[in-house]
């Protein structure tokens, strides 16, 4: 793990934060004004899960550019824009239950099982839920550093799931979820080209 | 075979717009300076070309009409919503696009050429077509990405106008076309469909008293958003069967293509009627979200309209030919 001299709630991380809670007070805001648009829930359930997937996307990228840029600092920021990757899916999700479908739970599952989009996207957030529950320094000293750091290698195949999942959704026009796609693997492939050197 | 007009940075004013006296008269100055032609084309439409310079009906876009047959009592979605939330891919993929954009659309002159397998292939004006005695159609319309809305259309019915074009015993399907102009059209510069946008329907379809032709809604003439000058409406079919600002209608024996088949036939069949039981590969059509209403609605077969139109389909399996 990187060694940084200061841990905690730093103004770093406090920052980071507020910049991922933006979303969700705007979002909030434009409820606040009757201006969600002409299909307010569409809008509420698209862009909570645009900004889950936009932040797990983020949260991908820090490594790379901790390394490149030799900032080993902001590899701590990835625990507050992970959990926040979270929250905004558990909002995606439950809006999706609680207002798209208004807890119609017999429809749910049949959304579940019938629609890969929606199989893929349950398969990646219940594969988020134990990340989430780790990332705490607690779990980690109990489960171990090594059972944790390989525990969340879940997330490169979580944020494809997600990514697999907004391009299934899209009726025709694919081109914002093949920009999210080319961005992964950029970024998975920038691990992959890592590994490879370590190897040699 | 259109007259192309330079426009000069026109795009943001739209013909429907209902238009305040003094904009009105600014508009007229601009004209008799003899500048901006387009724009003033663009907006005041047939009267001008009519030689009155009076601020003619065609400028607010009222229209006179009656009340027409098959009308629901349902509540009408709200104007803004009609045509603030549109799918019209010529003008961009996003619901919002076509109310921004669609406004670059010049509708005057404006010439619907019918021909194919006919007795009278004729090529008609949109201003001929707007003396057609004009009726209100209060349909549902249920898009296939599960929402709908309730809307007052102003038209007349599709088969006045084949009737008038004598489709001979050969003719089994009526195609109709789009147009396709890049330079007003944003949207074709993308290759998300292939472009012009194509419809088609069997000519009993067509024949049916429900298929309209609209030119105007709420009492107006159609904003651009919404299909100006003219579009279909199908209403007990997906929304994409209801093609928009239509320039050629085409009688054929074979079953004509359509922009949607061609993009994915198993997600989307020429018929497209509207049919809770049969689902999009991709997401349920058992319900639907009526827009300005919080809970889902389920949907109907035919979208309710089988009293009128589920005879056509009596012998044949809706979930092969979907």
């Amino acid at each position: 793990m990187v060694k940084s001299n200061k841990k905690g709630f730093t103004l770093d991380i406090a920052f980071i934060c507020l910049l991922c809670l933006l979303p969700l007070l705007w979002l909030i805001w434009r409820g606040y004004n009757g201006d969600l648009g002409v299909n307010p829930i569409e809008t509420i359930v698209r862009q909570l899960g645009v900004w889950g997937l936009r932040l797990l996307i983020v949260g991908l990228a820090i490594t790379p550019v901790a390394r490149i840029f030799k900032q080993p600092r902001l590899i701590r920021w990835r625990r507050p824009i992970g959990l926040f990757a979270f929250a905004y899916i558990l909002l995606h999700l439950t809006s999706y239950i609680a207002v798209d479908q208004y807890f119609d739970w017999a429809a749910i599952w049949k959304d579940i099982v019938k629609r890969p989009y929606i199989t893929f996207g349950m398969i990646g957030f219940v594969l988020l839920i134990p990340l989430a529950l780790t990332s705490f320094n607690a779990a980690i000293k109990a489960i171990g550093g090594r059972v944790w750091r390989n525990l969340h290698k879940l997330i490169y195949v979580i944020v494809p799931l997600g990514v697999l999942h907004y391009f299934l959704l899209a009726k025709a026009d694919k081109t914002m979820p093949l920009i999210y796609g080319a961005i992964l693997m950029v970024l998975l492939g920038w691990r992959l080209f890592e590994a490879a050197k370590r190897r040699r | 075979m259109f007259i192309k007009r330079i426009r000069p940075g026109n795009g943001d004013i739209s013909e429907n717009e209902v238009t305040p006296k003094g904009v009105y008269d600014q508009r007229r100055q601009i004209m008799k300076l003899g500048l901006g032609f387009g724009i003033t084309a663009a907006v005041a439409g047939c009267d001008m070309m009519d030689g009155t310079d009076a601020e003619a009906a065609q400028v607010k876009g009222k229209l006179a009409y009656k009340p027409g047959p098959f009308s629901t009592h349902e509540k009408k979605t709200e104007y803004d919503a009609v045509t603030g939330y549109n799918n019209f891919y010529e003008f961009g993929t996003d619901k919002l696009d076509p109310a921004k954009y669609a406004a670059s659309l010049n509708t005057r002159p404006w010439t619907v050429k019918i021909g194919g397998l006919c007795g009278k292939p004729q090529t008609i004006g949109i201003e001929t077509l707007l003396k057609n005695a004009l009726e209100e159609r209060i349909y549902r319309l249920r898009c296939v990405e599960g929402w709908s809305m309730v809307i007052p259309w102003i038209g007349f019915p599709l088969a006045s106008l084949i009737k008038q074009a004598e489709p001979n015993s050969k003719a089994k399907y009526v195609a109709f076309q789009t147009a396709e102009k890049p330079k007003e059209m944003r949207g074709l510069r993308s290759n998300v469909l292939d472009w012009p946008y194509v419809e088609g329907l069997r000519l009993d379809e067509a024949l049916n008293p429900l298929a309209f032709l609209a030119v105007g809604l709420y009492g107006d003439l159609l904003p651009n958003q919404n299909g100006a000058p003219i579009r279909l409406v199908v209403p007990w079919k997906y929304g994409f069967k209801s093609i928009k600002s239509i320039t050629d209608i085409t009688f054929t024996e074979r079953q004509p293509p359509t922009s949607w088949q061609r993009y994915g036939a198993n997600e989307y069949g020429f018929y497209s009627n509207v049919n809770p039981n049969v689902d999009h590969p991709r997401w349920s059509q058992a319900t639907e979200r009526r827009i300005g209403e919080f809970r889902r609605r389920d949907t109907l077969m035919f979208n309710g309209y089988g009293d009128q139109v589920a005879g056509m389909y009596r012998n044949m399996d809706l979930k092969k030919f979907f």
